[in-house]
């Protein structure tokens, strides 16, 4: 047969989905996740949210004390319903360079990067971390769910795509004393781990995998285990931890660290392309502060041709900011004004930073507003206050973002604290 | 070595079209040709020894301005005779359908007639209001221009020129099923199965499917000689309007390649930079003009890498799986169609009894079964033009329904079986047929894909349904003969309107291509 000759449509490959747990999530409506029985050991408030279909804690005990052990001390935060894809095969790296926007030749093995995908329009699918852990291995970790979409992007590549969410166990161990509990742990070698970096170490009879990444802007570590080492890990640590202040934490703590580092959360701080229902409310890299992601010159890549249409065509309608609020109320979810009367966007979270000592939030402005005008800009916050609104109209800035810069992360090696 | 302003991928009567098109506004074209002959479908090639055929056999709907633009009389274009249709019939007299799809009828009842010619009417009336939107480039949902907005307005402005009640039942009927329309006006069998058959030829629907009345639509919407509906058989075949064509596109300049398959197409960020042949070659050109099938373009040639999953998906998605099989037939001397006359034999001869029948032909073929009793559609081709077989021979060529390009037994051991069933039915309108074959050629969907490149054997590359129609054929994204991939254009029967011998997508593609400085 000829190499062009028309392959049957018989023959065409069809890219297989394996079978996935997840497919029977009908029959229990919040999953456990592999550390389920430590974490309900430590809940004392009974606080849950759901993450993705799992029982997860928005606070364990104390919402204040558990961000405050991320800053001074390490939190360990269960990251096991994040979503977790493999993709593996001769054509990995290129499948996944066609995937997502940042230049994946440039990744080398053992490193992480953040990057973020999105449709043919350009509008943003998701945002994540991408693992390579071998030359022809990586791991895709991200908010929502994109089986369907992987398996069709994969679609003429020799690669396979694969949902490990509830094979892999994770947790984050963030916090100036996480390195001491690792190294105190056992794991020999870690203090090698520079921002970003991955590797594998022994855990019983198998392996975990550790980079040095989180969620929180501080120092610390983001570990992947199958999940029958789950509990054994969580133990070895723990134990490790016990006199470096470890403690266990929920979301609502974790979100303050986050914020304050500035990093944006998928259908929170915007809105991905395959939840959005109303036709403006899907948003671009450079919409969203993701622009820097954006690689032109890699060759092609999903969404290319519509963002470099829309910064050609300055289509580019919104954008994405730090803002520093006067007062010390969090303007969760205010409406942001120009001169007070215009409405220019909307704060999509806000706290009082406890580390920067300011007022911040991240807010989603319609452009020129946050772009090229900046000044008087004005949040208007309603404060429940014994059942009656106060009202206030606070004065807000544009600040760059992360919020606050700690030192620790990035320090090479790292301090043991 | 020559540079080239276009490459078109494909020497069918479409690249040969869009590539005249393109040399007569001053470009240099370059036609790549993967068969060591031009015309894929429409090439005139030998089945047996001295016995000559083309899939394409009939000639109704080559359009005026393809004709008009490319200066094919002057090219040798010689238009036969208006040929009639002969609705064949084992318990009566064949109906034949005279002029221009039945001005007149023989062998049907008065009152028949009559109620026929008030449908001919209609349907024409009606195919005639689609007829614009079939010829011009689909429009741009959203993003209109000018020119657009005004040739969609004249549409809606000649449907209201239809009058209020005519108007309504052009609606009323637009998605109908053809059975349920000819039930409405008809009583003769013959002439509602002619019509079922028409209407389904070249699809996977049966005359009871909704929306098959379209198919009859798009016929109808194509002419012959000005004539609405009419048809013919071309003197020298099919493979002598493409000859024409191809004069035409020498005349203009045109370069042409044969045997030169095309194993990629080059992308450069996002760009179309040329193509590369399967012997390494490397040919650069400003603009790429594929009149090949569009899966097999754009994930084949273009490659996945180059264009997003979104549009990946959707070429995945076309629906192209043929249900129509050819048959060639090398014939000692010319068969007698029972009660059909001389001229009735030069013309198409259909085996559609009733509604009925093309519905139960249908059946098997959503389960991957070929018809027990298969509809055709036959001419003898030799019978216009002695040259197609040897002294006193005769060239049968039919195209039969229903033979599903996926058959469940596989075709190795369906063929046979087919023919055979096709052959019993030949013989109760032929009686003798069979004693005089020399030869039997039968072409069925899956052969058609691997001579013709046609994936799924589908003439029109890719089901001509209404969600695969205007602005959604071949794919949104493409719909335009531009696709996502800059200086890459379409130009097939993939691409709107679609498949028969129009040369219509061609000259559209070609005019999208002049306008945007391709």
């Amino acid at each position: 047969m000829p190499k062009t000759a028309v392959k049957p449509v018989t023959e065409q490959a069809i890219v297989q989905p394996l079978h996935s747990p997840a497919q029977l999530h009908f029959r229990t409506l919040r999953l456990d996740t592999p550390f389920q029985p430590r974490i309900d050991a430590a809940m004392k408030t009974n606080d849950w949210y759901d993450w993705g279909g799992y029982r997860a804690p928005a606070s364990l005990w104390d919402e204040e004390l558990e961000y405050f052990a991320i800053r001074s001390q390490a939190a360990l935060f269960d990251i096991s319903p994040m979503t977790k894809y493999r993709i593996e095969g001769p054509d990995a790296e290129s499948f996944l360079n066609r995937l997502t926007l940042r230049d994946v030749t440039k990744l080398k093995t053992g490193r992480v990067h953040y990057t973020a995908w999105c449709d043919d329009e350009g509008f943003v699918l998701d945002d994540g971390t991408l693992f390579r852990l071998a030359p022809n291995r990586f791991r895709l970790c991200c908010q929502e769910r994109h089986l369907p979409w992987l398996l069709d992007s994969a679609i003429g590549f020799d690669v396979t795509v694969t949902e490990e969410t509830e094979v892999v166990a994770a947790l984050a161990l963030q916090g100036p004393t996480s390195f001491a509990i690792l190294r105190e742990a056992g794991f020999e070698g870690v203090e090698r781990l520079k921002v970003f970096d991955l590797a594998e170490f022994a855990h019983e009879d198998g392996s975990v995998t550790i980079s040095r990444t989180g969620f929180t802007g501080d120092l610390g570590y983001e570990l992947f285990v199958e999940t029958r080492l789950a509990l054994s890990l969580w133990d070895r640590l723990w134990q490790a931890g016990e006199l470096r202040g470890i403690r266990a934490i929920g979301y609502t703590a974790l979100n303050r660290a986050r914020l304050e580092a500035g990093l944006i959360v998928a259908n929170a701080d915007f809105v991905t392309a395959e939840h959005a229902i109303r036709a403006d409310r899907v948003r671009m890299p450079d919409e969203i502060g993701l622009g820097f992601m954006v690689d032109l010159e890699k060759g092609h890549f999903n969404g290319r041709r519509a963002i470099a249409e829309a910064r050609a065509k300055g289509r580019l309608r919104h954008v994405l900011v730090g803002l520093e609020i006067e007062g010390n109320i969090p303007a969760e979810h205010a409406i942001v004004y120009h001169r007070k009367k215009k409405e220019v966007g909307l704060v999509s979270a806000a706290i009082w930073s406890p580390m920067a000592k300011r007022n911040i939030a991240l807010a989603s402005l319609e452009r020129p507003y946050g772009d090229s005008i900046t000044d008087d800009l004005w949040v208007e916050i309603y404060a429940m206050r014994e059942l009656k609104y106060e009202r206030l109209m606070k004065r807000a800035k544009v600040v760059q973002r992360p919020f606050i810069k700690l030192d620790r992360r990035t320090a090479s090696p790292p301090a043991e604290f | 070595m020559t540079s080239f302003d276009a490459i078109v991928i494909g020497g069918g009567h479409n690249g040969l079209t869009a590539a005249a098109t393109l040399a007569k506004s001053g470009r240099k074209v370059l036609v790549l040709e993967a068969a060591s002959e031009i015309g894929g479908a429409a090439r005139t090639e030998e089945f047996a020894p001295g016995f000559r055929a083309a899939p394409a056999h009939l000639l109704n709907r080559l359009h005026p301005e393809v004709v008009k633009t490319l200066e094919l009389e002057r090219h040798g274009l010689a238009l036969g005779p208006i040929a009639p249709s002969v609705a064949l019939s084992r318990d009566d007299k064949p109906l034949t359908l005279h002029g221009a799809y039945g001005e007149s009828l023989s062998g049907a009842s008065a009152s028949e007639a009559a109620a026929w010619q008030e449908l001919r009417a209609q349907l024409l009336r009606y195919a005639g209001i689609l007829k614009p939107l079939l010829a011009r480039r689909p429009p741009e949902l959203g993003n209109m221009s000018l020119m657009e907005t005004s040739a969609f307005a004249m549409t809606g402005l000649s449907l209201r020129r239809l009058g209020k009640e005519d108007m309504r039942d052009f609606l009323r009927m637009l998605l109908m099923n053809v059975s349920d329309v000819a039930d409405e006006h008809l009583d003769d069998d013959r002439l509602k199965g002619l019509l079922a058959f028409d209407a389904t030829l070249g699809s996977h629907l049966g005359p009871r499917s909704p929306t098959s009345l379209l198919g009859l639509y798009y016929r109808l919407a194509g002419e012959f000689g000005r004539q609405p509906g009419a048809q013919a058989l071309p003197a020298g075949g099919m493979g002598a309007v493409v000859a024409a064509i191809l004069r035409a596109a020498k005349a203009a300049g045109v370069s042409i390649r044969a045997d030169a398959p095309v194993a990629r197409i080059l992308a450069e960020k996002g760009r179309a930079a040329g193509v590369a042949l399967d012997s390494g070659e490397e040919i650069r050109a400003r603009t790429v003009v594929s009149a090949i099938n569009p899966h097999s373009t754009f994930l084949d040639l273009v490659g996945t890498r180059e264009i997003d999953t979104g549009f990946v998906r959707r070429i995945k998605n076309i629906r192209m799986k043929g249900d129509a099989a050819k048959l060639h037939l090398a014939l000692d001397r010319p068969p007698e169609f029972s009660g059909v006359d001389a001229a009735g034999h030069r013309g198409r001869l259909v085996i559609a009894p009733s509604s009925d029948h093309v519905e139960r032909a249908f059946n098997p073929a959503k389960y991957g079964e070929f018809s027990p009793e298969p509809v055709m559609e036959i001419t003898l081709p030799s019978l216009s033009d002695p040259t197609l077989a040897p002294d006193g021979a005769c060239v049968l060529s039919a195209v039969v329904q229903y033979a599903p390009y996926a058959l469940k037994e596989g075709w190795e051991a369906g063929k046979p079986k087919f023919l055979a069933a096709i052959m019993a039915r030949l013989e109760l309108y032929a009686p003798g047929i069979g004693r005089l074959v020399r030869h039997a050629e039968l072409l069925t969907p899956a052969d058609l894909e691997a001579r013709y490149r046609m994936p799924g054997g589908h003439w029109h590359h890719g089901e001509l349904q209404a969600d695969q129609m205007m602005m959604s054929r071949p794919a949104f994204g493409a719909a335009g003969y531009d696709t996502p991939v800059e200086g890459l254009f379409l130009c097939g029967a993939g691409s709107h309107p679609g498949g028969g011998v129009s040369g219509v997508p061609g000259l559209n593609a070609a005019r999208r291509i002049i306008e945007m400085r391709g």
